[in-house]
């Protein structure tokens, strides 16, 4: 009975096919480590934004009269709206949590390098969408700190020569944020945006599927196949890393309640303290603060005097992770197998973005703008460096096959 | 090298700094969400005491009451005095644009202040009112410089004057010392409480919530191990 329905489908749409193309069949390394939870997670995330903010979606007033009573609406008279509003906004920091460690577990195994450039541009781009996507819905509360956060930011575009302040004009609607800018970053962030980045995850996850996952050895698994053409360094990705998966599922989620039932604020990052005080145009606070996934890239555009130079910066610290397939010039991969020289600045470079991260946190100073600039340097010095060293770095030999 | 050197030596006591914020010494407010006694003495000095001015608008006389153990009966007679229905919104009395008139500014909601001040911050507000003949009501306050209201309280507490020594001396209230302290930390129990009202639901669930993924976490890594059997 099943299978004649399976055979029935199969005869008009590939179902069975697709399936042992991206799940039952598809060939993963055996060797991932603890760095290849974090895309299934990101996935699992992705899927809980989506769901809970289709249900804070059903009470949520986009009106700037409306928006900030109901988001107390929701978490005081709606059944369990305390959980979806915490599930929403524990899920944004997660996200980034996610997301900055999948980052990180490409960049020390390579999986940015040939023949991955596409799947590595695929994720910047999602990245980058996340980025507009968390932007826009940290100003639906309509807290003080959405709505100055808001100011700020959408006045950078304002450095921009002789189309700034237009532009500026035509992002708000309006000469200050208003409700107008609400109504449109509603819009854009719970149809727009969703729209792009599930788009996006698709052909991230086609682009992996053709080209095949790395490993933490970096060794392309393909080039060592058995006589029925399977590699002999892979696994079936269902049923083995589906239940590995689901055991990376299990050890996140307690992090992840635990944070959202005892933590909700998670330390006054996830949400900010001024946050609670519903925005006033005629009051500034005395410290804006960006979330804190956002600060490392805020510290850079603090840290260069010039305006429009701290936007052209902050805007490079991005763009330049696009191209990091083409700056790394280096043949081997992974970390394990590759120069002091690159350890060394991976190592500064992701001191550089923690600390960056915390700079841009916290009100400057003088001693901290000088802070600041040093670690916008070895940030920048990162690329610079690698593109320099990589064409003829002393690596060590890569073995032929997956060590496990 | 030299001024990496100058930005390194002064980045330490910077960052101790940036981390503390304002230096104006807070009291610990010591409150437990557990003492409903408490939280409905605290309700009660709100609602006389405060309640005329500010509102704590996003939440409702009903869910006061059953959260704070307090009959429908009890929370009609002796604390609603706008006339409300007992499922409305905890609203004041006094129209905002009269209010920002008397005070300069209009009195705000505290509804939420205890998660944009911090509990410790409220309660060492309410003590820290002090003789300041140079402000419009005669007082000002030692954690809110220059504050626009009145001392309401100087009834109960007194009036605390400056001495030269730096030391504060009250006289002139109807309550101890202790009696106002303790007072003080029943109000400020209430906003904390109506600042998170869900807060001992949430936590008591999340316990369960963890025993579950543990347990599950559990059965998950065995699953793993025996499902990665034949993986060598």
């Amino acid at each position: 009975m099943v299978k004649n329905i399976i055979d029935w489908i199969d005869a008009r749409i590939p179902m069975t096919a697709t399936y042992n193309r991206h799940v039952g069949q598809y060939a993963t390394p055996k060797n991932f480590n603890f760095w290849y939870f974090f895309g299934s997670l990101a996935l699992l995330v992705l899927v809980n934004q989506l769901l809970t903010g289709i249900w804070l979606t059903m009470n949520y007033v986009p009106t700037a009269e409306g928006a900030f009573a109901s988001i107390e609406y929701i978490m005081r008279d709606v059944e369990y709206g305390w959980l979806l509003r915490y599930m929403h906004s524990t899920g944004a920091s997660a996200f980034f949590v996610v997301i900055y460690l999948h980052m990180f577990r490409g960049l020390i195994y390579g999986s940015y390098q040939k023949p991955r450039e596409l799947l590595w541009l695929f994720g910047m781009l999602i990245f980058l969408v996340l980025m507009a996507e968390a932007f826009m819905g940290y100003l639906l509360p309509w807290g003080q700190m959405s709505y100055w956060g808001a100011q700020v930011i959408i006045s950078l575009f304002g450095a921009i020569p002789f189309i700034g302040d237009d532009l500026t004009l035509w992002i708000r609607g309006d000469y200050v944020v208003s409700g107008a800018t609400l109504n449109r970053f509603f819009a854009l962030h719970v149809i727009a945006l969703p729209l792009v980045l599930v788009v996006l995850v698709f052909l991230h996850l086609i682009a992996l599927h053709e080209v095949g996952s790395n490993n933490p050895d970096g060794v392309e698994i393909k080039k060592n196949k058995d006589e029925n053409g399977w590699p002999v360094d892979a696994i079936p990705f269902h049923p083995y890393y589906t239940v590995k998966d689901i055991m990376g599922v299990a050890g996140f989620l307690i992090v992840f309640c635990y944070v959202l039932f005892f933590m909700p604020e998670g330390g006054g990052y996830f949400l900010e303290k001024p946050n609670f005080e519903a925005a006033n145009p005629m009051k500034t606070p005395e410290h804006i603060a960006p979330v804190w996934y956002f600060t490392p890239f805020y510290a850079i555009l603090r840290a260069i005097p010039d305006k429009l130079l701290g936007v052209v910066g902050m805007g490079l610290s991005i763009v330049v992770l696009f191209i990091l397939p083409w700056l790394d010039r280096c043949k081997v991969k992974s970390i394990r197998y590759r120069g002091l020289i690159h350890k060394i600045n991976i190592a500064q470079f992701t001191v550089s973005f923690i600390i960056l991260g915390y700079l841009g946190a916290v009100p400057a100073t003088p001693a901290l703008t000088i802070a600041a600039r040093i670690f916008t340097l070895t940030y920048f010095g990162f690329f610079v460096a690698l593109w320099v060293y990589s064409k003829n770095e002393k690596t060590k030999p890569v073995p032929t096959r997956v060590t496990h | 090298m030299k001024k990496l050197l100058i930005a390194l030596v002064t980045l330490v006591p910077s960052l101790a700094m940036a981390a503390g914020g304002h230096n104006v010494h807070l009291e610990s407010a010591n409150v437990d969400l557990r003492d409903t006694a408490s939280l409905e003495r605290g309700l009660d000095m709100f609602q006389h005491y405060c309640s005329g001015c500010h509102s704590t608008q996003y939440q409702r006389y009903d869910r006061v009451a059953t959260d704070l153990n307090i009959s429908v009966d009890d929370m009609r007679n002796k604390y609603m005095f706008t006339g409300a229905k007992i499922g409305e919104l905890m609203e004041n009395s006094i129209p905002t644009a009269d209010a920002a008139k008397w005070f300069g500014a209009a009195p705000p909601d505290l509804t939420l202040v205890a998660r944009v001040r911090g509990a410790d911050w409220i309660y060492s507000y309410l003590k820290g009112f002090y003789a300041d003949e140079s402000r419009p009501f005669g007082v000002n306050n030692t954690v809110f410089p220059s504050v626009g209201m009145p001392h309401v309280l100087q009834g109960l507490q007194g009036l605390p004057v400056k001495q030269e020594d730096g030391t504060f001396v009250t006289t002139g209230g109807s309550m101890t010392a202790e009696e106002y302290d303790q007072a003080m930390r029943d109000l400020t129990g209430f906003l904390v409480y109506s600042g998170d009202p869900v807060k001992l639901e949430r936590e008591a669930l999340g316990w369960w919530v963890l025993g579950f993924l543990f347990i599950f976490f559990i059965i998950a890594y065995f699953l793993k191990k025996e499902y990665w059997k034949d993986v060598h």
